[in-house]
């Protein structure tokens, strides 16, 4: 792979003679147990006893609650309990910055498939058929869906009484947050324009849609307590919203991470954690939950689907004057982590390009939609589909090629964002976008062979549409730009507990944090951090608990970042703890102990020049040395309210793509040839990961492209294909060759140089599939998903 | 009602089932085999995918009283699976000797080293050794599926195109790794099963 | 819920003489999913799995018997030459798992609009062969389907087999989804030139309440292809003829709106497939040296 690598911090070169440490390929700990099918997701927890948690579900999305009937349910035979409301033990509502949304509904439903009613039952048939003995009597409210009707004088309010920190600053009461950015004077500069573009972008609703639906097991415990097993992206916050909801001090409610099942933003909020638990705690019994997938379209938040209206204008010589947006998105019934979306998407609506002049505002509904929240690219993805858009429509009206437009705008290192804040380490997108356009085109008429087509190859696939007629080939570039890690003054933060000893002849680390290893691969990048820095071998990593400190959420590319910043960080104290032990027992043999900085490499204590002073095993004997430290970025500020300005964001990361599809221009289906991707991830900690998040994340973008979109019924608010058959996913057959070419341009502020990489190609592959499609049939596409109704204007 | 039925070779028994049971709740629930993933239970992902009398499908969408007296074999049992294969019918690899993917190709996905906790001792299939040296496992959610589907589809065709292993896993939806590890798993499974004759 | 395990097909049909509610469940591609998401819970599940006879088809001098839960993968492998359109059409069903264990007695049974056999069962032209305690009937295949999820079989009755003609010219089939595998049809078409009574049907999925087939699209091209000697002479198509005859096609649906697709835009791509299909199959017709059936 062509990694570039250019000006590591100095302070990286620690046990570079380890094996297995950080920047080499290493296979995952977890993939043995993951191969045979023995490692244990939440669903697969099993207890002796246990019961079986069910959820009863809106089938409206607003309507007061007239009445709850329970008792038919109760009577059944094998049910253990039923609930509403009214028996939840403490507080009724959670919520990750601001507790607005009800464990069950009481009073009113907000959205269709809100929880109202729980039942624990010795086997799921039996509690599904509790479930539906109970009756519930619903007097349904207007729905409220779009801008329009949340903001019309007469609007019924989603939230009554809000008492959140944003209520005040908003211009009505179903208007979450909202985020101005003012800088220059972008009335001004479009004087200065020679052309100007001016577009309405629609971003259909994304799932997650991970494989592992919501799932756990809650134990009661005998100290009146809950040991909870569950997937989830944030132990901690999850605790800290669990047990105000169970009444209990949080030491009662121990967390333990099960096998998660993907997640991709969707276990960042709370889903059957509570429900479960209350359950335990009523009924003495274990209970444990399992969603199906119909529940789970219905159990978590999902991407925002949003309206973005965009004007750019620029010069004849191809220089953008200004840039006026406005982003509207839909939060749904729940405030969930809204606001924070709103910032990112008014803070990156424009793009990676230097537009001094822009007039920026961003808000946020409540809906009686479905709730939305965080997914890959949390706001920025929306903004990239829309400004990629408007690149190219410049680029065509200045009759420029679009790469050398945008090349011709790019921010680089220096840049200073619409929010004031400089971009203080490398932006290399003019190179990205070099990179991604000079590789080599992909043959044509691939599907061509001795026998005939070759349906594989072709748009519709193995359903045999097309053998080459209709079928027109497009090339589309895009670019984005993500922020990395937790923003606007959000005190972020992680903590490691490391310990080292000798264990059997041999000193080993064990490494403690809470991180949530959702398939990213932290598990590795967390054992080759402690190689690297304490130069063993032998690297055990403790399970994810709440019994160390929070590592923060496994979200915003941020993981590799804070947690293993935090792993390095309490490595170097450990490793200063036992040199302090070397030279307290060999310090008087050898005059290198004073004098020397002293490394741990090959399980030896080394001088920098490479001399061995000692073995770690003599250094440590049957001593251990054992630290827990946090770890924190450099702190951010929150947005100014009026103006957008503040140095708001910890890290930019970017990413190109190149899409080159295929389109049945007559039946308007879609094959992507190849979405080659370039990115700059600072430091490929383990390259072979950094490769299957760029695909992985290049996919879902592929996936809201062409075929992703969760239909909500816009005159009842009903979600219309919570299902797999209905909400469809890429298959195999979908997907092209992903080739990857990233650069290493290491942050200065970042441990190892390192750039979250998740997220990055999750914004631009979007765009650039639509650019190709446009390419391949001319048509404008302000829409994503595309739909073959699109295509062919039916 | 009683079900009785082989899985991984052992005869099993399972009682009170609910005759509305699916044969992946049998085995995650009642056989203690929970290797199959509940993904979709809709026949949309894979993930659930077993080997009923030798023929792969998606155990969300065999009623459990249909398997009576039948053979299952699941995740939990591939390794064993495979290598009374091999030594059933040893070699197996690609007769013609041409390969669809070198060896030298296939290989440049195997990663460095071996990890601490990667279950040394642990016998695997040559497909499940591929896909964790592939780095085709993230999330791991469909890698079972994808395992079982994959390992027959090299059972069937020891040198199989790109288009024939995308066709053969199209039944199997990963959300993690955007396949194309995956692809590098069977491709590398497929050289080294060629390179062994 | 009851769990019937007949061992013969004799048992089974007592069986659903004795219970006329039982739902029969075969490859529970259907069955199943209602049962795992809750939607149907029948009183009865008669599982036909266990009766081998289902699974066997037969070559006849004009027919292939194919038995009701021969599973489209066997279609597709072994019976390619003799069925060409149901053999393309087992190849779009859903993912290789399913193939693996459907047939096309859980298509008929279920009677769905979107089920992938039906446009090639309608264009090769078959009888479903019926049977209860009572005795055994064939059904013409243009008078099974009668409503939205509904059928002529009576309540006692089970599917034995299809009787459906072996091709004597070439078929075609193709169908739109949003995905390249593993979807559900927006809409689909089935052709067959049938040259030994000059004639071409045709069948039409997921774009009317039932399946159909496009009769005035089909006698339209029966009477151009006959006055303009095309059978005898195999010239190509005039386009015009084949224009008309995918507006037919299209004219034929009567679709509705849904979340996987517009009524307009499953009226566009009926005709889009039926000028493609007619295309491919008369090309075939013609033995025009390249073959356009299509691989995969």
């Amino acid at each position: 792979m062509a990694g570039t690598t250019t000006g590591i911090p100095a302070n990286v070169t620690q046990g570079s003679q380890t094996k297995g440490g950080v920047g080499e390929s290493m296979l995952r700990p977890d993939g043995t147990l993951k191969v045979t099918g023995e490692f244990a997701y939440s669903s697969d927890m099993w207890h002796e006893e246990m019961l079986w948690g069910q959820a009863l579900r809106s089938t409206v999305a607003h309507a007061e609650i007239v009445s709850i009937d329970t008792s038919e349910a109760l009577a059944l035979s094998g049910v253990y309990a039923v609930l509403t409301a009214d028996d939840l033990p403490a507080a009724k509502n959670y919520g990750m910055e601001y507790q607005d949304t009800p464990v069950l509904a009481y009073g009113k439903v907000r959205h269709h498939g809100e929880p109202i009613a729980l039942v624990a039952a010795d086997h799921p048939e039996t509690a599904r058929r509790a479930a539906a003995k109970i009756k519930i009597e619903y007097r349904e409210l207007p729905v409220i869906t779009d801008e329009a009707s949340a903001t019309a004088p007469d609007a019924v309010l989603v939230h009554e009484n809000r008492g959140d920190h944003h209520a005040g600053h908003v211009p009505h009461p179903n208007i979450v947050h909202r985020q101005p950015i003012i800088r220059g004077n972008a009335a001004e500069a479009a004087k200065r324009a020679d052309v100007i573009v001016k577009g309405e972008y629609t971003f259909g609703m994304q799932d997650q849609a991970f494989l592992g639906p919501e799932s756990g097991l809650a134990v009661p415990a005998e100290d009146g307590g809950v040991d909870l097993y569950v997937a989830t992206q944030w132990l901690h916050s999850d605790l800290k919203q669990i047990a105000p909801c169970l009444g209990l001090p949080e030491e009662k409610v121990r967390m333990t991470m099960a096998g998660v099942g993907g997640a991709f933003g969707g276990r960042e909020d709370i889903s059957m954690q509570i429900l479960a638990s209350v359950l335990a705690l009523r009924t003495g019994k274990p209970v444990k939950m399992v969603y199906n997938r119909y529940e789970s379209f219905f159990g978590h938040v999902h991407r925002h689907p949003a309206k973005l209206y965009y004007e750019h204008g620029a010069t004849k010589d191809g220089k953008i004057t200004h840039m006026k947006c406005k982003i509207v998105l839909d939060g749904g019934a729940y405030m969930s982590s809204t606001p924070s979306v709103v910032g990112n998407a008014s803070s990156l609506s424009v793009g990676p390009y230097v537009i001094d002049d822009v007039d920026i505002e961003a808000i946020g509904l409540y809906t009686n939609n479905p709730p939305c929240g965080a997914m890959r690219g949390f706001g920025a993805v929306q903004a990239c589909f829309a400004y990629e858009a408007q690149m190219d429509k410049l680029a065509a009206k200045l009759g420029m090629d679009p790469v050398e437009f945008r090349q011709k705008n790019a921010m680089e290192q220096g840049t200073i964002m619409p929010t004031g804040q400089p971009v203080d380490s490398p932006a290399p997108v003019a190179e990205l976008l070099r990179r991604v356009k000079a590789r080599p085109m992909p043959p044509e008429r691939q599907w061509e062979s001795s026998e005939g087509a070759d349906v594989r190859a072709l748009p519709g696939g193995l359903s045999n549409t097309t053998h080459g007629e209709g079928v027109v080939r497009g090339v589309g570039y895009a670019v984005g730009i993500k922020n990395v890690g937790f923003s606007e003054g959000f005190d972020d933060y992680s903590t490691a507990k490391i310990r080292i000893e000798v264990i059997n002849g041999e000193a080993v680390a064990t490494v403690h944090t809470a991180a949530a290893e959702v398939g990213q691969g932290g598990v590795t990048i967390h054992a080759q951090i402690a190689r690297t820095e304490l130069g063993v071998q032998q690297v055990t990593i403790a399970p994810a608990d709440t019994q160390v400190g929070s590592a923060g959420s496994t979200s915003a590319g941020r993981q590799t970042y804070m947690t293993g910043g935090a792993i390095k960080n309490s490595c170097e104290i450990v490793r200063e703890k036992v040199l302090e032990i070397g030279r307290r027992k060999f310090g008087s043999y050898h005059p290198a102990w004073a004098s020397a900085e002293l490394l741990l490499e090959g399980g030896k204590v080394v001088t920098d020049g490479g001399e061995a002073l000692a073995s770690l095993v003599d250094v440590l004997e049957d001593e251990a040395v054992e630290v827990e430290e946090e770890f924190r970025h450099r702190p951010t500020e929150a947005f100014d309210l009026r103006t957008g300005q503040g140095n708001g964001h910890v890290q930019y990361a970017f990413a190109a793509h190149r899409a080159v599809v295929e389109v049945d221009t007559e039946l308007g289906l879609v094959k992507v040839i190849e979405l080659a991707c370039a990115q700059d991830v600072g430091k490929a900690v383990n390259p072979l990961s950094v490769i299957g998040q760029i695909q992985g994340g290049t996919t879902q973008g592929l996936g809201v492209a062409v075929m992703e979109e969760i239909i909500v019924d816009p005159k009842t608010a009903k979600v219309k294909n919570p299902s797999f058959t209905d909400y469809l996913l890429p298959t195999i057959l979908d997907t092209p060759t992903i080739p990857v070419d990233y650069l290493e341009l290491a942050d200065p502020h970042a441990p190892y140089g390192v750039r979250g990489i998740g997220e990055a190609p999750t914004l631009s592959s979007t765009p650039a599939v639509l650019a190709a499609i446009r390419a391949a049939t001319g048509l404008e596409l302000n829409k994503t998903p595309v739909r073959p109704e699109h295509l062919t204007g039916t | 009602m009683r079900v009785n039925f082989t899985v991984n070779g052992r005869p099993q028994e399972a009682d009170d089932v609910w005759e509305g049971e699916s044969l992946l709740y049998v085995l995650r629930e009642r056989m203690g085999l929970p290797g199959s993933k509940n993904a979709c239970e809709q026949g949309e992902c894979g993930s659930c995918t077993v080997r009923l009398d030798g023929v792969p499908v998606c155990s969300c969408l065999v009623a459990a009283g249909q398997v009576e007296g039948r053979e299952v074999t699941t995740v939990e049992g591939l390794a064993d699976y495979a290598k009374h294969r091999e030594s059933a019918h040893p070699g197996g690899g690609c007769a013609t000797g041409a390969c669809g993917t070198s060896l030298q190709d296939a290989q440049q996905w195997r990663a460095k080293g071996q990890d601490s906790q990667t279950g040394e001792g642990a016998e695997l299939s040559p497909i499940q050794q591929a896909f964790i040296d592939a780095g085709a496992v993230q999330c791991g959610f469909c890698t079972p599926g994808l395992l079982v589907a994959a390992d027959e589809l090299l059972e069937r065709n020891d040198t199989p195109s790109d288009a024939d292993i995308r066709e053969a896993l199209s039944g199997n939806l990963c959300r993690c790794t955007g396949y194309e590890k995956i692809l590098d798993a069977v491709r590398l499974a497929a050289a080294r099963q060629g390179e062994a004759v | 819920m009851d769990f019937l395990r007949p061992a013969s097909w004799e048992e089974a049909l007592a069986a659903k003489a004795e219970h006329p509610t039982a739902v029969p469940i075969a490859g529970g591609t259907d069955v199943m999913v209602e049962i795992n998401f809750d939607h149907r819970r029948p009183e009865y599940l008669l599982d036909l799995n266990r009766i081998g006879e289902l699974r066997e088809w037969e070559v006849g001098a004009d027919t292939v018997r194919l038995g009701a839960s021969v599973p489209y993968t066997d279609i597709m492998e072994n019976l390619r030459a003799e069925l060409p359109g149901l053999a393309l059409a087992s190849h779009t069903v859903a993912s290789p798992q399913i193939r693996n264990r459907g047939g096309v007695g859980g298509n008929l049974g279920t009677a769905s609009p979107a089920g992938d056999a039906h446009p090639a069962l309608l264009a090769a032209d078959c009888e479903v062969e019926a049977e209860s305690v009572r005795g055994s009937r064939l059904i013409p295949i243009d008078e099974f389907y009668t409503g939205v999820k509904r059928n002529a079989l009576a309540p006692d009755e089970l599917i034995r087999a299809v009787h459906i003609k072996k091709a004597d010219g070439p078929q075609q089939y193709s169908k739109v989804g949003t995905r390249n595998a593993m979807v559900i049809a927006v809409c689909a078409f089935g052709i067959a030139l049938h040259p030994e009574t000059r004639t071409v049907r045709t069948g039409i999925g997921s774009a009317a309440p039932t399946p159909i087939r496009a009769k005035a699209a089909e006698e339209f091209l029966n009477a151009a292809l006959e006055e303009g000697g095309f059978w005898d002479s195999k010239k190509i198509i005039t386009p015009s003829v084949a224009k008309q005859f995918a507006e037919l096609a299209s004219g034929a649906a009567n679709p509705i709106d849904d979340v996987r697709g517009t009524a307009n835009y499953r009226r566009h791509a009926v005709g889009i497939m039926a000028r493609r299909t007619l295309g491919w199959t008369w090309e075939s017709y013609r033995g025009a040296g390249r073959s356009t059936e299509g691989v995969a």
